[in-house]
């Protein structure tokens, strides 16, 4: 029975694998970071890559459909000069049957270095790193509803760029936190970073039971929510929710809890508007909020990249180390 | 040796013949003694009673069968199983209950089976199965396994007719609509790992809707595996307004909770789920002061396939016979449970609740008993477990309590290595 | 721990030296570029020295280091900066102390991810031996014999010293 969080760190205390932020301790989160920062730089030269993976294969094992992220991943292996293959499994051996430790030993018959890991299940990722070689990295790249790292990692490294100083923001999460694995990580990646405070607003059916446990405030009236925010961070609605019965219109959801310019401005007025994407105009945010001047929507994209090359070279190289049994 | 249907606690000589026990401390006069086991130092007593476990013959061999299943329950002192009725086919008619007959006196009748019926044709929920004809072939029970029977009226006519025939209807209480799609109680742990949760109330409001129709119909009625200190509540309030309602849980129940799943060990996932301490605490004194007045394995082996996937994806169920005993002892040595009250309700508790003549020491009783060292350690290891499921939380756990013999209406069906 | 005296004397040497080479190659306004940390400090002094009106550039080689396979990624790395074009430029490499030469080469590898350079020349304050590598300066203010097991390490920025460790 190891837990994700021990499973992750080596015994020096190395990443070698990125499974969920619940766990690391703030100095894991602050190298992952300053290692983004410094990885900034290479998109803007002349050759875009730095050769740290040169030799190394990439595996993207995508078990649900994921076009961003998936090029993402791809990109900052490639970036590190990687070889990338990327596996859209939905569509192969999987669907007719092939258990997921099946796909992975044949997989692994193929020397590969890194799995990054997509699954709608939770703990698939946790699955994935349990049962492959040791001197296998695997990153999450969002398992069902349990954690998406990189995701939060890449949110809070763009909050650092814009409010270098943790301690003092409020962060509020506003809507579908029950199934949303980037609603858990960044709870975690907040508050180890040591927010002031982190909140979450949601209508009770969207709730996780006992959230609250989590170290966040519960709202389920977006006004007292958003009240002096630093931080707002609009979740995809999907639309399959309506179906659960979870919810009775989206119309109904964007009167309650979709940000708007009206609701916006009962945050800070510097307050910064974030969203995972892809955004849902009219559903959880409105046209003229996601493209106006509080918006970083798109320069978390950007910084994704950056984001994973960091974890990726960090991962690696840690297995690295443990292979030959450096300190 | 204890016999807590007699209140016995005492060390005495027991003397079996023609499998029948014949004497307690003195030898009959015409007694000629062809073997003895000497059992100084260690527990007698009756051999156990095990209200659920899934054999998978016929139907699921690739999990388990008979052989391998009977001769892990007799190493474990059980000398009685009682199987559900969803096998496939499941027990919904006579010819099911001889060929599990038949195959058991094949493995060599190592352990008593008895079967519960189906409640409904092919546990359906629709039409009611032919009851009359399953209790003259053997079953001594009727139920629907985990297939719920969402018509409140056939339940209630399933409930009557079963009544007719004077048999206890075996009721797993779940509400299908809070329990679709859930793999672990819905609270911390599931909201942390962001796993599906299975509220406590699907397990109550399908219980309080059984019990009000259990009531009007005055059929006898034993819940199986309650998971839930709410649950307990209900059922305390229908044993006190005089229903004749007995209960049971899972021994894993009274040791493990929501946390074991914190690592996704789908060893863990069990149906009902791991509950909270509070829950465990609850069920732990309804044990105690009988409301829950039976213990059982909840026995569920799988192939390995089955567990080898992420959490969601793997099927429920714990490997449970040959930790039976050994976790209920232990509850005992914690001071929960007095060793009396432990055995009983392994024993002549679930015994009462199958309506038969086992689970104690009495003279004339059918010879079904176990010795066992309550002092010995050893550790679970998962590859030596004599069931073809090895899918147990325990595996590498030390555990007290190693069962030595045991007979079944005086034959050895398990003995210690030379 | 032992510290030699008179970095400032080394310094001033070497600035000499690289003005004397520069003046004999024509190159009025190379880029000079530092690697960090110890080179760095070492650039901007030069740079000094010599007047330059161009930026000095600061190389954080860990990316493209070769001991990546053995001892990880480095915790603390800032992103390199070079505020000019690489390509047609003249460029002045500069480090502290030259030693196996893998550093340079990782440095070099870089430099040519950001362009294609006219030249470049290399300066080391202190050049050790013990090359791993072919690989010489262009520019040397000290050289100094060690044994191997012994670092020589650059510490500054203010004042500036070189100690040595180990041995």
């Amino acid at each position: 029975m190891i837990q994700p969080r021990q499973l992750q760190l080596d015994e020096h205390g190395r990443l070698r694998h990125l499974l969920t932020l619940d766990g690391l301790s703030r100095e894991h989160l602050i190298a992952i970071l300053d290692t983004a920062e410094s990885f900034m730089g290479v998109t803007r030269r002349e050759v875009k890559k730095v050769p740290l993976l040169r030799g190394k294969t990439v595996v993207n094992l995508f078990f649900e459909a994921s076009t961003r992220t998936r090029t993402t991943f791809e990109l900052a292996a490639k970036r590190l000069s990687a070889d990338v293959l990327s596996l859209s499994i939905e569509h192969s051996s999987t669907s007719k049957g092939e258990t997921l430790l099946d796909t992975l030993r044949n997989l692994e018959a193929m020397q590969v270095d890194v799995f990054v890991v997509r699954h709608a299940l939770s703990g698939a990722a946790h699955f994935v790193a349990q049962h492959c070689e040791p001197e296998v990295a695997v990153l999450n790249a969002g398992d069902g509803r349990h954690a998406h790292p990189t995701q939060a990692l890449l949110d809070v490294f763009t909050i650092r760029r814009h409010k270098p100083s943790f301690g003092e923001l409020r962060a509020v999460i506003v809507g579908d936190i029950l199934h949303s694995r980037v609603a858990r990580s960044q709870i975690h990646a907040l508050n180890t970073l040591g927010c002031a405070e982190v909140r979450v607003v949601a209508p009770r059916t969207l709730l996780p039971v006992g959230v609250e446990q989590l170290g966040v405030k519960v709202y389920t009236d977006l006004v007292r929510g958003l009240r002096d925010a630093d931080v707002v961070i609009m979740l995809r609605l999907q639309h399959e929710r309506m179906q659960g019965a979870l919810l009775p219109t989206e119309h109904e959801f964007y009167r309650c809890f979709g940000l708007t310019e009206e609701r916006l401005a009962l945050a800070r007025p510097d307050a910064l508007v974030m969203h995972p994407g892809p955004i849902n105009r009219g559903v959880e945010i409105s046209s003229a909020v996601a493209d106006g001047s509080q918006s970083v929507i798109l320069e978390q994209v950007t910084n994704g990249i950056a984001v994973r090359m960091a974890v990726m070279a960090m991962v690696v190289g840690a297995q690295a180390q443990a292979s030959r049994g450096a300190h | 040796m204890i016999d807590p249907a007699h209140g016995v606690d005492r060390q005495a000589d027991l003397y079996v013949a023609d499998g029948r026990i014949v004497a307690l401390g003195q030898a009959p006069s015409d007694f000629r003694e062809e073997l003895e086991i000497d059992a100084s130092g260690k527990l007698v007593c009756p051999g156990l009673v095990d209200l659920c476990a899934r054999l998978r013959e016929p139907g699921a061999e690739h999990k388990a069968d008979i052989a391998s299943e009977t001769r892990a329950a007799v190493s474990a002192g059980i000398t009685t199983l009682c199987m559900p009725p969803d096998t496939d086919p499941a027990i919904d008619e006579p010819a099911v209950v001889e060929l599990i007959r038949t195959r058991n006196a094949a493995a060599g009748s190592l352990c008593r089976i008895v079967t519960v019926g189906a409640l409904t044709r092919g546990l359906e929920g629709t039409l009611l199965s032919e009851m009359a004809t399953l209790r003259e072939a053997g079953c001594v029970a009727v139920g629907n396994a985990l297939r719920p029977i969402e018509n409140t009226l056939v339940l209630r006519r399933a409930l009557e007719y079963a009544a007719t025939y004077d048999l206890t209807v075996f009721m797993t209480p779940r509400d299908p609509w809070l329990y679709q799609g859930g793999c672990v109680h819905e609270g911390a742990v599931a909201t942390r790992l962001g796993l599906p949760g299975i509220p406590a109330a699907a397990e109550t409001a399908a219980l309080a809707r059984d019990l009000a129709l259990v009531e009007e119909v005055g059929v006898r009625a034993h819940f199986g595996r309650i998971s839930t200190a709410r649950g307990v509540e209900l059922l305390r309030g229908a044993v006190a307004s005089g229903l004749q309602v007995t209960a049971d849980t899972a021994a894993h129940q009274l040791h493990l909770c929501e946390e074991a799943v914190a690592g996704f060990d789908s060893d863990c996932r069990v149906d009902p789920p791991l509950r909270t301490a509070a829950d465990r605490a609850a069920l732990c004194s309804a044990v105690r002061e009988g409301t829950l007045s039976a213990l059982c394995s909840d026995h569920q082996p799988h192939d390995a396939d089955a567990k080898e996937q992420p959490f969601c994806a793997t099927e429920p169920g714990i490997s449970g016979l040959e930790t039976l005993l050994p976790l209920t002892l232990a509850l005992a040595r914690r001071g929960e449970l007095s060793l009396m009250v432990a055995i009983e309700r392994l024993t002549a508790g679930p015994a009462r609740v199958l309506g038969l003549d086992l689970g104690h020491l009495g003279i004339g009783a059918a010879a079904d008993l176990c010795v066992v060292d309550v002092d010995s350690s050893y550790r679970l290891d998962g590859e030596r477990m004599l069931s073809r499921g090895r899918n147990s939380p325990f595996k590498g756990a030390t555990l007290q309590g190693r069962v030595e013999w045991t007979l079944l209406e005086g034959r050895v069906v398990h003995a210690p290595k030379p | 721990m032992s510290t030699f005296a008179d970095v400032d004397q080394i310094m001033a040497d070497t600035a000499e030296r690289l003005r004397e080479l520069l003046s004999a190659r024509g190159l009025s306004q190379p880029a000079l570029i530092g690697i960090r940390t110890g080179g760095l400090w070492v650039a901007e002094r030069l740079a000094r020295a010599l007047a330059l009106t161009t930026p000095v550039g600061e190389l954080d080689v860990s990316f493209y280091r070769d001991d990546f396979g053995r001892a990880g990624m480095k915790p603390q790395v800032s992103p390199s900066s070079l505020p000019f074009e690489v390509q047609d430029r003249s460029i002045v490499l500069v480090d502290d102390v030259l030693h196996t030469g893998r550093t340079v080469r990782a440095a070099l590898n870089e430099i040519f991810d950001y362009g294609r350079p006219a030249s470049v020349l290399l300066v080391a304050l202190v050049d050790r031996g013990g090359r791993e590598l072919p690989i010489c300066a262009d520019v040397i203010g000290v050289r100094l014999a060690l044994p191997a097991g012994q670092q020589l390490k650059l510490q500054g920025p203010e004042p500036l010293r070189l100690v040595v460790l180990g041995g």
